[in-house]
């Protein structure tokens, strides 16, 4: 892989630091007129997505990481793995659930998801920004109280529990928003 | 949220990046400046000169790198300030000089730095470091249309400024005391083996961020003396001070070393820094140590940086926002 210098650095890059892969967020030059030069970074760690702050003296090296960002197809999960497919190579891939984390609520087969590979494995999994899920569980809605923002808690056919106004019932079809997690609005088929 | 990963921009853009960094307004202001500048001096009887941007020699200091071009088939070096030059006019019996000088530092790019950028510098025989602060502020005050009333303006020293900020005296090695400053604030200094270097980081992560107003530090470390002058009392601080507004460090100036040995010595030693760091070694300017030798009279110096004043000023974003254009920057 290769290495780069600080001069290199910009947002986007992926390095590697302790033996993790790390996507740089932000990179500020700062000196001191007439003294050392250092490179302020701040760099999100790819397999936890914290967010830490470092500072390099100018032209230090450190090692690329071998991280690529892939769109991939969800197909199944076996109960320990979920199986992925690229959508343009076909090649198939399996993340484990350190890996996909909270993601797996919202993944649904067939939909298009981003997967973050370091060296070929899946280290992040990503829904779309917007899911359609059905409805599998929710109490009856009351006649009539249509307005007025009641909420209560549906279960959706990943498992996942969202906020739902009163009038959802069991087999709606709902879209959500994976980023918060809220319930948007009923859906098309 | 999807990941801000491998974005790639925005890649059905058309437009070649032609505009200008600054905008049209911003260099009208630039150009009241320019003349604020030279009425300034000229009420001071402060005669303007235009030394070259290119030299067969150039400044040792291990920190700043400086460009070369070809031309004739032989080397030369971009300015990396109009010191030298300007040191051989005074030495030549010109009086009181300024220069407003395009300079050129390889390396240094970030959103303070540009490659190439623009220095008010001028020196002043018989002004000591104080006399040079004030007409320093002066032009500041002139230049951005505030009033600057002295007593809003504070003088630290070096050690003054350190201890304020972390508790620890810069002028005494002592890495137990800065790891232990480290572990309390959280933070890790990449510098574990060269106690100025360590310094820069500090002054550059801990402590500009945080200063405020208008800072004049002066009694600098005497390794970080430049072409200044030691104190003949202290001989650990050198005659050099540096301006910060709101933590920005916007001048740097000196009561001018004028010893012909010793300036010889600290190019010799610099180079030496130099090789040890794998750098590229410096012509030493012959010529201006000739002009040391002839004699130039007691002086103090200053350079300001223009684009960050107006950077500052006008509170742009970037400092090529000051400037027409870069070549170093992508204008989007």
């Amino acid at each position: 892989m290769a290495s780069y210098s600080t001069s290199e650095f910009k947002s986007g890059l992926k390095i590697m630091l302790d033996g993790e892969p790390y996507n740089i967020v932000e990179n500020e030059f700062v000196k001191p007129g007439k003294g050392q030069a250092f490179n302020r970074v701040k760099v999100k760690n790819l397999k936890n997505g914290r967010v830490i702050e470092k500072t390099f003296k100018s032209g230090e090296k450190v090692d690329g990481a071998d991280v690529m960002d892939t769109t991939m197809q969800y197909l199944y999960s076996d109960g320990e793995y979920w199986h992925f497919m690229d959508e343009a190579t076909y090649e198939q891939v399996q993340a484990d659930a350190m890996a996909v984390g909270d993601s797996s609520q919202w993944l649904k087969e067939q939909d298009t998801c981003n997967v973050i590979l370091w060296d070929g494995v899946p280290i992040s999994v990503e829904p779309p920004n917007f899911v359609n899920l059905t409805v599998t569980e929710t109490d009856p809605g009351l006649k009539g109280d249509t307005a007025q923002g009641g909420v209560k808690p549906a279960t959706l056919e990943t498992g996942a529990v969202v906020r739902v106004p009163l009038f959802i019932e069991i087999g709606d079809l709902l879209k959500i928003d994976t980023r918060t997690g809220e319930y948007v609005s009923r859906a098309k088929e | 949220m999807w990941p801000a990963i491998g974005h790639t921009g925005n890649s059905s853009q058309m437009d070649t990046g032609w505009r200008p960094t600054a905008s049209i307004e911003l260099l009208r202001i630039r150009a009241a400046w320019l003349t604020k500048i030279r009425s300034f001096f000229a009420a001071r009887d402060v005669l303007e000169v235009d030394t070259p941007v290119l030299s067969n020699a150039s400044v040792t200091d291990p920190n700043i790198e400086s460009l070369l071009t070809t031309v004739n088939g032989k080397r030369y070096y971009l300015q990396t300030s109009p010191e030298l030059y300007m040191k051989r006019l005074l030495a030549a019996g010109s009086g009181p000089i300024f220069q407003v000088a395009h300079v050129f530092r390889d390396g240094e790019q970030g959103r303070l730095h540009n490659p190439e950028f623009t220095l008010v510098e001028w020196y002043r025989p018989a002004f000591d470091q104080f006399q040079l602060m004030r007409e320093v502020s002066a032009l500041v005050s002139d230049l951005t249309g505030r009033e600057i009333p002295e007593e809003e303006v504070r003088y630290l020293t070096y050690t003054e400024l350190f201890e304020q900020h972390t508790g620890l005296d810069p002028m005494h090695e002592n890495w137990s005391a800065l790891n232990e400053f480290c572990a309390s604030r959280q933070l890790h200094c990449p510098v574990d083996d060269h106690w100025e270097g360590a310094m820069d980081w500090l002054l550059a992560m801990v402590i500009q961020p945080v200063m405020r107003g208008l800072v004049f530090v002066n009694d600098f470390p005497a390794a970080m003396a430049s072409l200044a002058k030691l104190d003949d009392n202290n001989p650990r601080v050198a005659r050099r001070f540096e301006l910060f507004i709101d933590g920005i460090e916007m001048a740097n100036g000196f009561e001018e070393l004028t010893d012909v040995d010793e300036q010889q010595q600290r190019f010799i030693r610099e180079n030496q820094q130099r090789q040890a760091a794998g750098k590229p070694l410096i012509a030493i300017d012959e010529a201006f140590l000739g002009a040391l030798g002839a004699g130039i009279p007691e002086t103090s110096g200053v350079a300001l940086g223009l684009d960050r004043l107006l950077m500052w000023s006008l509170q742009l974003d970037h400092v090529t926002r000051a400037m027409s254009f870069s070549p170093f920057v992508s204008n989007d």
